[in-house]
């Protein structure tokens, strides 16, 4: 087995608790989002798969913090978001959560290495290191050459993967993104997944929504979406062969 | 068929035994389709019979060494050179299973494609941590290991266009579903013209030897390595 163990006993970094998001009222109203129960553990990668509209969105950016709860509880770390003030919350986004946006959301008036820095000199840490770690990032997924290029000097899939840099630098515990596989062709899209699954096996809760079954086959378990609520999710993988292996024994 | 071109390439290296060809067949399938002994002489006697191959030497007790034949040869350019015949698909028992399903009153289509949806995708898991496995540590180093990759991305990839099959049959069926009212099951409708089918059927009598082993591939790749 590549990834080591993920299922029980791995501490949760993500909990989602009878979650659930509702915009309008009255005849507008739209249930995005309607109780939601989902842990996510240390070491644990889990896909969100789902129609247009099924509400994945959604629930990424209530994982991240970046959105209001109609109902339940969003944990990270044990911490109830809901119970936070806004610096606190804050501080929580910049150190334990890395997001990748659908859109990317790179800030344009930034180059590539300063936009992935940015995050780490929020941080505190010196801009000195933070360029460090941002060119390391860089060269992790073989983007180098654009580090000193602001987004719109950049491609597509390029913008993308810098964003993914930006979302992995620093120790961030738990890993959102949002079909960050969408702009690129097949087998960079496969770098970004073995890239996402590393950061995972290597201790991060992750959870990517996505519409390709070919990428959602990297994570330890996928759920399914449809109308706001989760209607099936297969078991971590992990757990299953520690059984098939028991039944072998 | 795959069998008889398989063995005639891997004698194209060399003459072989029997059990050497099984052995090398499985490794470079990655045993995705794994070769009985007795299938490997069945197919080595009608290459015999079909002068495509000929005895190496002597008999060694019970084993018998075989080399490919100018003719082999010829036959086995051909089958590099002439596309794989996408023209009778062979059936698939999901297509069926939907077929039969759509409409039929208490039948819940949604469930037996979210069901199916599920299956599959544990399946792609189970591929994709055997790739991620062949991948690591610079990927594949021998023509063996490259060749096994290949047929876990084919298997990864075959999958991948079900699953896309399925969202798509989900939105159209949905789309649909106000529309039409369900057919019943038990009804007054004449029989189906069951004679053409079954003559159909007989055609490809060989074809659902395949499907059952395709039917049983992923069990035993992912029984064999994964654990
Ligand atoms: N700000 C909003 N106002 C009203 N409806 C919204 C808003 N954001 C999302 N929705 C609705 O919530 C549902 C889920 O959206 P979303 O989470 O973006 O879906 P997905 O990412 O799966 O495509 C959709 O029906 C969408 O139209
Ligand atoms: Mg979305």
């Amino acid at each position: 087995m590549t990834s080591p163990t993920a299922a029980s006993g791995a501490a949760p970094i993500l909990e989602l608790r009878g979650l659930g998001r509702v915009h309008g009222s009255g005849v507008t109203t739209v249930h995005a989002l309607r109780d939601i129960d989902l842990t996510v553990s240390a070491g644990e990668f889990v896909a969100v798969m789902g129609p247009s509209g099924s509400g994945k969105s959604t629930l990424l950016t209530l994982a991240g913090g970046l959105d209001n709860a109609s109902s339940g509880q969003v944990l990270i770390e044990g911490t109830d978001l809901g119970t936070l003030n806004k610096s606190q919350l804050a501080k929580i986004r910049r150190t334990s959560i890395g997001y990748v946006f659908q859109d990317y959301n790179l800030i344009p008036a930034l180059t590539a290495a300063e936009n992935i820095a940015l995050p780490r000199e929020l941080d505190g840490i010196s801009a000195r290191a933070a360029r460090k770690e941002a060119l390391a990032a860089l060269e992790e997924i073989n983007l180098t050459e654009v580090a000193n290029r602001f987004p719109d000097e950049m491609s597509g899939g390029q913008r993308q993967r810098v964003a993914i840099a930006r979302a992995l630098v620093g120790d961030r515990r738990l890993v959102l993104s949002d079909e960050p596989t969408g702009a690129l062709d097949s087998e960079t899209g496969e770098a970004v997944l073995a890239l996402l699954r590393k950061r995972c096996d290597e201790g991060a809760a992750g959870v990517m929504v996505t519409h390709e079954s070919r990428y959602a086959a990297w994570a330890d378990r996928v759920v399914f979406l449809r109308d706001g609520t989760m209607v099936d999710q297969t078991v971590s993988p992990t757990a299953e062969s520690l059984l098939a292996s028991e039944v072998k024994r | 068929m795959s069998i008889r071109y398989g063995l005639l390439a891997l004698l194209d290296y060399g003459p072989k035994y029997g059990s050497q060809l099984r052995a090398e067949f499985e490794s470079r399938t990655g045993a995705t389709w794994p070769l009985n002994i007795g299938q490997v002489y069945t197919t080595l006697s009608r290459l015999e019979r079909d002068a495509l191959i000929e005895p190496a030497g002597e008999r060694d007790g019970k084993q018998q060494r075989y080399r490919i034949t100018e003719n082999g040869r010829r036959e086995l350019a051909d089958w590099y050179r002439q596309p794989v015949d996408r023209s009778h698909p062979s059936r698939d028992e999901l297509a069926i299973k939907l077929a039969m399903a759509v409409g039929t009153e208490g039948v819940d289509v949604g469930a037996i494609i979210q069901a199916q949806r599920h299956h599959t995708l544990k399946a792609m898991q189970d591929y994709t941590r055997l790739k991620a496995q062949a991948l690591a540590d610079g990927g594949p180093e021998s023509g063996e290991e490259m060749a096994w990759l290949l047929v876990l991305e084919q298997l990864i990839f075959s999958a991948e266009a079900e699953a896309r099959w399925l969202d798509h049959c989900e939105s159209r069926l949905m789309r649909l579903a106000a529309r039409r009212p369900a057919r019943p099951r038990t009804g007054t409708q004449p029989d189906d013209t069951g004679a053409a089918h079954d003559a159909h059927d007989e055609h490809h009598v060989h074809d659902d030897e395949h499907a059952h082993d395709d039917e049983h591939a992923h069990h035993r790749i992912t029984g064999g390595t994964t654990a």
